[in-house]
C-alpha cells in the first residue's frame, strides 16, 4: 500500500476509481463489512423503535373499510396509554408482578443450584462428566414449545408424572397449572429444569479459570475450604455471576413460549397467575388489535428491564473484592 | 497424630467424591425424566397414557402416533420449511457476522467504539418490545407468510458478531500484512485468510444460529399465518387445535423435532459450550 502512495505522490495522474480504491480500501472496507449490521440496525431496530414510540401515544379508534385497505384508524391520546397501564390496568400489574416473582425464583433457587451443580461437576473423580454435560445442556436446546407441552402433561393432576412421583412418597399432589397457588411454582420448576444445567456450565467454565496454585497457596497458609471458596473462588466467578444474573433478569420478564404452551394461551392460568408481560403485549396487539396500547407495554417493559439490568450492574460494580 | 489427620482428610474426600457423584447423577436423572416422558408417550396409545397406575414404559408399543402425525397434520411440510429457513438464515447470518466481526477485530476506523456500543446495546435490548412495529413493517414489505420475514430481520445477530470478533482477533495481523504486500485485496484476504482460519468458530456460530431459528416460536407465530407455511414450533404449538390430535402425537412430533438438535449437540458439544461460555467469562 505504501508503494502506491509513493508513486501517486511522484507524478499526479488523472483520477481513477481503481487507483483510489487500491490506495484507500483498507480505510473503506470496515464500513463495507459493517454495512449489513448498520443497515439492519437502522431498519429493524431504530425505525421500529420510533414507530413504537409514535404508536404508544395513539389509540385504535376503528377500522377502515376493506376498499380503503382495511387498516387501523388511530387517534392521538397523549400519555393516556401509559397512564392507564401504570395506574389502572390490573392485568398489566399482575403480569409485571409475575415477571418479578419468576425473577426472584431464578435468583434465589436457580443460581445456587446451578453453582452447586457446577462445583460438583468440577470436583475431581466425577464419573459421568460427558453424560452430565449432555443431560444438563439438553433442556436448554430443546424448543420452548416442546418443553411447554411436556410439562403440561407432566403436571396433569391425575395422570401426570409429577403427581404419581409425589404419590409414591405418600404426598397428594396439587392441581399444579390449574391451581392459582401452584402456577408460579410450576413455571419456576420448569425454569429450573431448563436453565439450571445451562447456567451451571457457565459457572463450570468460570471455575476452571480459578488458578489452582492460588487456592493451594491459601490452603498452605491455613485457610479453610470455606474461606478459600468465599475469598478466592467466588471473586473469580464474578463475571459469570454478572452474566447469569443479568440474562436471568431479562429472560424472566420476557418469558413467553413456556407459559403460552403450559397454560394453553389465551388462557393465562387462574386469575392471570401465569400471565407474563410479553403475553399481555401479544394479547393486546394481535388479539385485541390495540397496537398503541401494546407498544406502550413494550416501552414500559423495556424501561423496567433496563432499570433492573442497570441496578444489577451497579451492584456488581460495588462488589469489587 | 499426623497419621490420624491424614486419615480423616482421606475419609472426608471419599465422602465428598460420593456426594458429588450423587449430586451429578440425580441432576442427570431429573434432566432426563421429561425426555423419557416425551419418548415414552410417543409410542403409546391415548388409553395407555391415561390409565392408572401411571407407568414409565408403554404397556404396548405402537407407531400409531407417527402415522397420525404424517397423515393428519402437515408435519412433514413443517419439517421441510424449518430446515429450509434455518439453513438459509444460518449460512447468510454466519457470513454477515464474520464480516462485522472482522471489521471490529482487524481494522481501525472512525466510530469503531460507537458502532461496537450499538452491537452491545442490541445484545441487551429485548427484541420483542418491537414486536408490533416489526410486524407492521413486515406487512408493509408484503412479507407476512413469507420466509423473508423469518430470515432477514434477525439475520445480523449481535451475539454472533460479538463471538466472531473474539475469534477473529486471534488471526495474526502479520499474516494479513504479508498478504497486503503481495497485493491481496482486503476482501480477498477476508475470504482466503480470515474465514479459513476461523472455520471452527464459523461452525459454532452456525450451529447456535441454526438451533435458535429451529426453536424460535414468538416471531414465526406473529408473521406466519398460513398453516402450510408454519415452522415446526408453530405447527407443534397448534397441534391440539385444528388437527385435534392426541397427546401421543404431540409428543411424537416434539420428539422428532428435538432429535436433530440433540444429535448436533452430541457431535459438537465441546465447541458449542466453549463458544457460548467464552463471552460470559471474559466479561
Amino acid at each position: 500500500m505504501s508503494a502506491h502512495t509513493l508513486t501517486a505522490a511522484k507524478k499526479p495522474q488523472p483520477f481513477s476509481l481503481g487507483d483510489w480504491w487500491s490506495r484507500n480500501q483498507r480505510k473503506v472496507i470496515p464500513y463495507i463489512f459493517l454495512a449489513p449490521f448498520l443497515l439492519s440496525f437502522a431498519i429493524f431496530t431504530v425505525y421500529p423503535a420510533g414507530v413504537a414510540l409514535f404508536l404508544s401515544f395513539q389509540r385504535t379508534r376503528g377500522f377502515q373499510q376493506a376498499e380503503q385497505g382495511g387498516g387501523v384508524v388511530l387517534e392521538y391520546k397523549g400519555w393516556a396509554n401509559y397512564e392507564r397501564l401504570l395506574t389502572k390496568d390490573k392485568r398489566f400489574r399482575e403480569a409485571m408482578i409475575n415477571g418479578a416473582e419468576f425473577w426472584l425464583g431464578t435468583l434465589l433457587v436457580q443460581m445456587p443450584l446451578a453453582l452447586a451443580v457446577a462445583l460438583a461437576l468440577n470436583s475431581p473423580n466425577i464419573r459421568f462428566r460427558v453424560l452430565g454435560r449432555l443431560a444438563f445442556f439438553a433442556p436448554y436446546i430443546t424448543s420452548a414449545v416442546v418443553v411447554g407441552w411436556i410439562f403440561r402433561f407432566v403436571y396433569d393432576q391425575n395422570f401426570g408424572w409429577m403427581n404419581s412421583a409425589l404419590a409414591q412418597m405418600g404426598i397428594e399432589g396439587p392441581a399444579w397449572i390449574r391451581d392459582v397457588n401452584f402456577v408460579m411454582p410450576s413455571l419456576i420448576i420448569l425454569g429450573l429444569w431448563t436453565w439450571v444445567g445451562f447456567n451451571s456450565l457457565f459457572f463450570l467454565a468460570g471455575l476452571q479459570n480459578v488458578p489452582d496454585d492460588l487456592k493451594e497457596a491459601a490452603r498452605i497458609d491455613g485457610a479453610s475450604t470455606i474461606r478459600v471458596f468465599w475469598h478466592i473462588t467466588i471473586p473469580f466467578l464474578r463475571p459469570v455471576f454478572v452474566f447469569v444474573v443479568v440474562t436471568g433478569g431479562i429472560g424472566s420478564f420476557s418469558l413467553f413460549s413456556q407459559p403460552y404452551l403450559l397454560l394453553d394461551f389465551p388462557n393465562t392460568g387462574p386469575f392471570d397467575s401465569g400471565l407474563f408481560p410479553l403475553m399481555y403485549l401479544y394479547d393486546m396487539g394481535f388479539l385485541n388489535i390495540r397496537m398503541g396500547y401494546a407498544s406502550a407495554i413494550g416501552y414500559i417493559l423495556t424501561v423496567v428491564i433496563l432499570i433492573i439490568t442497570g441496578m444489577q450492574l451497579l451492584l456488581f460494580r460495588l462488589w469489587k473484592v | 497424630m499426623f497419621n490420624s489427620e491424614r486419615k480423616s482428610a482421606m475419609g472426608a474426600s471419599r465422602v465428598n467424591i460420593l456426594s458429588m457423584n450423587t449430586i451429578v447423577l440425580v441432576g442427570v436423572l431429573l434432566c432426563a425424566i421429561p425426555f423419557v416422558y416425551m419418548i415414552s408417550a410417543s409410542f403409546r396409545r391415548e388409553g395407555d397414557l391415561y390409565k392408572l397406575p401411571v407407568t414409565v414404559y408403554p404397556r404396548e408399543w405402537t407407531m400409531h402416533n407417527f402415522h397420525t402425525l404424517f397423515d393428519k397434520t402437515e408435519y412433514v411440510r413443517w419439517y421441510g420449511n424449518t430446515i429450509f429457513t434455518a439453513s438459509i438464515r444460518t449460512v447468510v447470518g454466519v457470513y454477515l457476522a464474520a464480516l462485522a466481526g472482522a471489521a471490529f477485530a482487524k481494522y481501525e476506523f472512525r466510530f469503531k467504539r460507537f458502532f461496537f456500543f450499538l452491537v452491545l446495546a442490541t445484545l441487551t435490548l429485548p427484541f420483542h418490545m418491537l414486536l408490533i412495529p416489526l410486524f407492521l413493517l413486515m406487512r408493509d414489505f408484503g412479507w407476512v407468510d413469507n420466509y423473508l420475514a423469518i430470515i432477514v430481520p434477525g439475520m445480523v445477530n449481535a451475539f454472533n458478531i460479538f463471538l466472531m470478533r473474539q475469534y477473529i482477533e486471534s488471526v495474526p495481523g502479520e499474516l494479513m500484512d504479508a498478504a497486503r504486500i503481495d497485493g491481496a485485496s482486503e476482501i480477498g484476504m477476508f475470504h482466503r485468510i480470515i474465514l479459513p482460519l476461523v472455520r471452527p468458530a464459523l461452525g459454532v456460530v452456525g450451529i447456535l444460529t441454526f438451533v435458535w431459528t429451529w426453536n424460535d416460536f414468538l416471531w414465526p407465530l406473529v408473521v406466519l399465518h398460513d398453516d402450510a407455511k408454519y415452522l415446526l414450533s408453530n405447527g407443534i404449538a397448534t397441534m391440539d387445535g385444528p388437527y385435534e390430535v392426541e397427546t401421543g402425537a404431540i409428543m411424537a412430533g416434539s420428539f422428532l423435532a428435538t432429535l436433530p438438535i440433540i444429535i448436533i449437540f452430541i457431535l459438537m458439544q465441546r465447541q458449542i459450550i466453549a463458544g457460548l461460555t467464552q463471552g460470559a467469562i471474559r466479561g
